[in-house]
């Protein structure tokens, strides 16, 4: 195996191995959209009414339709939970460790957020395990399908938390972040309303919803677990990733950095 | 042939000046401590010796490759041990030491091996696999050190890693660090503000306010005086 493999493989059982640890995030991680699903999904039931729109061929329940919108949830706090980590470990050195190896930079960022997207894929798959036996169920396909566009969106939100912790220079700014981040993204999209419904209230929250990139995974995700592939969500997660990606390395760039900061 | 160069290096955090035109080399094998007071800029140039910061004035040369131009080159060839710990503390020693092999691009048989040499050396083998958090300040540095010497570096950096150990601890690690660079040939940059962790023989460089104000082997640069008296004078004419 070779050195930039032997890294990755480190650096993801070390994710795991935190993560194992931390036993209290993973049942957040997983209450957080059961608790949507079970209770928030039950209450908007009747008051919201779904037309057939693909990916969907017949009438669905809003249960089913908010399913791919909580995995996407999962991703987007886990690539954020991350970024705090990544916070954390600055503050604890060891992120100086990491950026002090002699593999490239933007290599043992990508690591880190292979690691954070690996664990996020599953809590997702956990999540979706447990809406299975609540009977909300997907084509058995769907659940392989859907594993790419969760390793794709995974990677784009958590290029956007390492952007934002490149930025950061507290611990504590990030919880105000995560209310400034987080939750827009997460209302201002796709995950719990199709956007057509959005467009009935408001024309200019239609277009901040279908500019958001959030919408964007969270409808290839969706399109995924059909079967289905939505190209012009997949290109837009990809290039907003990218983006995020040129923005969170610049950030950790030396010469620029984050860490450029007094001791 | 030189470990470690450092040539007419200024660093500044907006407008204030963290280091002025410092250089000095450090021939291969030698031990250089790296004195000065709180604020002196010692961390800043650790910063920049192991490219936290990017070099903005001036030149820095590990074992013959040049940071700024070849940097992970020049990265493969240096050991730190930063003035905090950077151990993760729910880990054993040996995986602590593992990960860190392996974002040098070790694994397998050849990294135990070499976690085996270097914890050996440190005599901490029988504590491989105790938790980080289970040691003491003294056994937590010294893995820090095994850490940093199991990628067969040329040149080791530490960062006051003496801070916040007992006296026993303190002189233990000062015996073995000076012990690596007489018997492995490793340059070694030791930064303090004690000046009784530098041995008579020592290269000694006193920074102060971001400027060099001596240079030079100990027992000639303090003469008669001890050398807390010398770092004093040195220090307190600019202060």
């Amino acid at each position: 195996m070779n050195a930039p493999l032997i890294a990755l493989r480190a650096i993801v059982l070390r994710e795991a191995l935190r993560f194992v640890r931390q036993r209290g995030r993973f049942i957040a991680a997983l209450v957080r959209p059961l608790v949507w699903l079970i209770v928030f999904a039950a209450g908007f039931r009747a008051a919201l009414g779904l037309s057939i729109t693909p990916p969907y061929q017949t009438y669905i329940t809003y249960e089913i339709y908010i399913v791919p919108g909580l995995c996407g949830m999962i991703i987007l706090f886990n690539g954020m939970q991350s970024s705090l980590s990544l916070v954390y470990d600055r503050e604890m050195g060891s992120m100086r460790l990491l950026l002090t190896s002699p593999l490239p930079r933007w290599w043992l960022l990508l690591c880190r957020l292979i690691a954070s997207t690996s664990i996020s894929i599953l809590q997702v798959l956990s999540f979706l395990a447990i809406a299975a036996l609540y009977g909300i169920r997907f084509p058995a396909m769907g659940y392989v399908a859907v594993l790419p566009a969760l390793f794709i969106a995974g990677i784009m939100l958590g290029a956007l938390g390492l952007a934002l912790s490149s930025m950061i220079k507290q611990l504590e700014n990030f919880a105000g972040v995560m209310n400034f981040v987080i939750f827009p993204m997460f209302f201002l999209s796709s995950a719990l309303y199709p956007l057509w419904k959005m467009a009935e209230s408001s024309e200019i929250l239609h277009d901040i919803c279908a500019a958001n990139p959030f919408t964007h995974a969270v409808e290839m995700i969706r399109f995924a677990l059909y079967l289905q592939l939505n190209l012009p969500a997949l290109g837009w997660t990809c290039l907003s990733g990218l983006v995020l990606l040129a923005l969170a390395l610049w950030g950790y760039d030396p010469a620029r950095g984050m860490l450029r900061r007094k001791n | 042939m030189t470990g470690l160069k450092v040539e007419n290096l200024s660093y500044s955090y907006g407008s204030k000046t963290a280091l002025d035109g410092v250089g000095f080399s450090i021939e291969q094998g030698a031990f250089c401590a790296l004195l000065g007071p709180n604020g002196a800029g010692k961390s800043t140039l650790f910063s920049l010796l192991t490219r936290l910061f990017a070099t903005t004035q001036g030149r820095i040369e590990i074992a013959g490759h040049d940071l700024a131009r070849d940097p992970r080159k020049a990265l493969a060839r240096i050991g730190v041990v930063f003035q905090q710990s950077t151990l993760d503390l729910d880990l054993s020693v040996y995986r602590n030491l593992s990960y860190f092999a392996a974002l040098h691009g070790l694994a397998g048989r050849e990294a135990d091996r070499r976690i085996d040499v270097a914890l050996e050396q440190l005599n901490m083998a029988e504590r491989a696999h105790e938790r980080a958090r289970d040691l003491n300040g003294g056994h937590r540095r010294r893995t820090e050190i095994a850490r940093s010497l199991i990628h067969d570096p040329a040149v080791l950096l530490l960062d006051e890693p003496t801070v916040g150990l007992d006296a026993a601890a303190r002189r233990s690690i000062t015996d073995h660090v000076h012990d690596l660079s007489q018997h492995q040939g490793l340059t070694v940059l030791w930064a303090t503000h004690l000046s009784d962790e530098v041995r008579d023989d020592d290269r000694l460089v006193i920074l102060h306010h971001g400027r060099k104000l001596a240079d030079g082997v100990c027992a000639d640069l303090r003469s008669d005086q001890p050398l807390s008296e010398f770092f004093l004078d040195v220090t307190g004419a600019t202060a």
